[in-house]
């Protein structure tokens, strides 16, 4: 067991230690800490990976978006009908119904995988090219960035420039996240009412 | 990032030296952490005697001046020797385990960061292409231990300071941010090593090197200063200190911690502002870059990292780094002890109705003012700190980007 394999199984241990404090803990903000200890593992787990950038984002969106859900459920919690959320037996069972399945699920698919013929591949490829792709190699573990913004704006370094980007799929997202960032503004808003006489 | 790779490069030096190969990766990554943990924890220990000085002479006092034979310059080791004997109390209404575990996250998250700084050219625990965006991220977990404090204490005044501090923390990131995306730009890397290359040359046309830090230029300059506004804004520093405000909130989310827990909130926050202010050298004051070519002409073109010219020009960039540091660290005491503190309203004013607008206005502008200066002058500067790009230089580099927008095309098609 080298020490890579190690980390992994720490992270992987407090990511679902976390998870399954985020069902059993009843009191809000105990849940959101939890969950910020589930999603930082598993950001740790995308640095495991050689993942940079996805494990900043997972840490910077998901972990610090759970801070405003914290900051609600501080508010919230100053009123005890919020204070402990208790889940009914019907909820719980389908809730247990819906996890057996997903695992089931996510098992069938890392098994079906096989898993060695695809490391043989990798290898394959690298012997092929001479070098492994950016960002997947020893010296530039990780760098995956600069391709990645490429591939953004539209060009495809890994392809030699001749595959389409992701320029479309990207503005449809940020026009979509710019109308739930309005929609958002407009219902948080304060709804002054206006009196006949002013 | 792999963790086994960061300590890479020592690890090749001791194992030379050594010959084992798997216990000089141990030795290196050991070595590793203690040097951040020492540039964690010293600077924050030489700040607060300086904070306690600087304070005395503003307020024409003398501040400590017996601990450590003159200047009381041991002083802060003394506090730290009152902080650890002192009994680790939680109050009866708190909410204990979160109680506790709130100032190891604070404390956690500023020390993570540390680990993205670039003290000096190949000098840094993990050097990364997202550096710039992690180090960003980890600066914003810490919000998260103090509105924990806030909420576990059980105490009305530490639940307004961790509101205060959360709601202050999520705006004054926002133009921060994109403050700090300006010299990012323009250098076009996130990686905090290669903005300071971008920043570092040689004389040009009897023109000092100095003049390539970004805050020589007339975008980067006025960001440098709305950025290192959120900054102290960010370290919950006075004028923005609201989220512990003692004349209002007793001590805010401090209120019920005391002895170590507490001196470990202190800890965190005179590391982050020494971060902050680290930051703000690397991205607009040329970084471990002296602006005299000094470190440059030092290093030569050696990529020996054991040749000793090398060694001395790296010691001197950590040391020109550190020093450009300290001098913002400074300035922050200075403004904390001249300012009053403003109000929440006016802390909110501040940022949504002023630095926002302002920062967006200068991110606009880093992107179009290069655009319109090259085609004006040729150059990328407004000063003669390069050749001017010539017309068929340029025209090779578009025909090339039509090349390949027709090779997008014909995929696309």
């Amino acid at each position: 067991m080298n020490i890579e394999q190690l980390l992994f199984a720490l992270f992987a241990l407090a990511t679902c230690g976390g998870a399954i404090s985020v069902v059993i803990c009843q009191n809000v903000v105990r849940m959101a800490f939890s969950l910020i200890i589930c999603l930082a593992s598993v950001s740790a787990l995308f640095f495991l990976l050689s993942a940079d950038f996805v494990g900043a984002t997972q840490l910077m969106v998901y972990v610090g978006g759970t801070i405003v859900l914290l900051i609600f459920g501080v508010m919230l919690t100053s009123s005890s009908t919020l204070l402990q959320i208790r889940t009914s037996p019907a909820e719980g069972f389908l809730a247990a119904g819906i996890g057996v399945l997903f695992l089931s699920v996510f098992s069938f698919t890392v098994w079906s995988v096989d898993w060695d013929r695809n490391e043989a591949k990798l290898a394959g490829v690298t012997a092929v090219e001479g070098v492994a792709p950016q960002g997947y190699n020893e010296a530039s573990s990780g760098n995956t960035v600069r391709p990645l913004a490429m591939s953004f704006v539209g060009l495809r370094p890994d392809k030699a420039g001749k595959a389409p980007g992701y320029l479309l799929p990207f503005e449809i997202v940020s026009v979509h996240l710019l109308v739930v960032l309005v929609g958002a503004a407009y219902l948080a808003r304060t709804k002054r009412r206006v009196s006949a006489e002013s | 990032m792999s963790l086994i790779l960061a300590a890479e490069s020592l690890a090749e030096i001791i194992s030379s030296i050594t010959g084992c190969e798997s216990c000089s990766v141990a030795i290196a990554a050991v070595v590793h952490v203690a040097l951040v943990g020492a540039f964690f924890g010293l600077p924050a220990a030489v700040f607060i005697w300086a904070e306690r000085k600087v304070s005395a002479r503003i307020q024409d006092r003398l501040g400590p001046t017996r601990v450590g034979g003159r200047f009381g310059w041991l002083q802060a080791l003394a506090d730290g020797g009152k902080l650890v004997q002192k009994e680790d109390l939680a109050p009866e209404a708190a909410d204990k385990p979160l109680f506790r575990v709130a100032p190891y996250v604070v404390v956690i998250a500023s020390f993570a960061a540390f680990m993205f700084l670039p003290f000096t050219d190949g000098w840094s625990a993990v050097s990364l292409d997202v550096g710039m965006f992690l180090l960003f991220a980890m600066l914003s977990l810490e919000v998260i231990g103090v509105i924990l404090a806030g909420y576990a204490s059980g105490s009305k005044w530490a639940l307004f300071g961790g509101m205060r501090e959360a709601a202050q923390m999520v705006s004054y990131e926002i133009p921060m941010s994109i403050c700090a995306l300006v010299p990012i730009v323009m250098a076009g890397t996130l990686n905090l090593n290669e903005v300071i290359h971008y920043q570092s040359a040689g004389w040009v046309n009897g023109l000092p090197p100095f003049l390539h830090w970004n805050v020589f230029n007339p975008v980067a300059g006025p960001a440098f200063i709305v950025y290192f506004v959120c900054a102290t804004a960010s370290c919950k520093r006075a004028p923005f200190d609201l989220a512990e405000a003692e004349s209002e909130l007793v001590a805010g989310f401090l209120t019920e911690y005391s002895g170590m827990r507490w001196s470990f909130f202190f800890l965190a926050e005179y590391a982050s502002m020494f971060l902050v202010s680290a930051v703000a050298a690397i991205l607009f004051l040329g970084g471990w870059d002296d602006g005299f070519g000094i470190v440059r002409s030092l290093k030569g073109s050696s990529t020996n990292v054991l040749d000793p010219s090398v060694i001395l020009g790296n010691a001197i960039g950590a040391g020109i780094l550190m020093l450009k540091a300290s001098k913002l660290v400074l300035l922050q005491i200075w403004v904390r002890w001249t300012l009053p503190r403003l109000r929440i309203d006016q802390v909110m004013t501040t940022c949504l109705k002023y630095l926002l607008p302002m920062s967006c206005a200068l991110f606009l502008a880093a992107v179009i003012y290069p655009m319109a200066l090259v085609l004006q002058t040729g150059r990328p500067q407004l000063l003669p700190l390069s050749a001017p790009i010539t017309k068929a230089a340029v025209a090779t580099a578009i025909e090339t980007d039509v090349e390949i927008a027709a090779v997008d095309g014909e995929v696309t098609e």
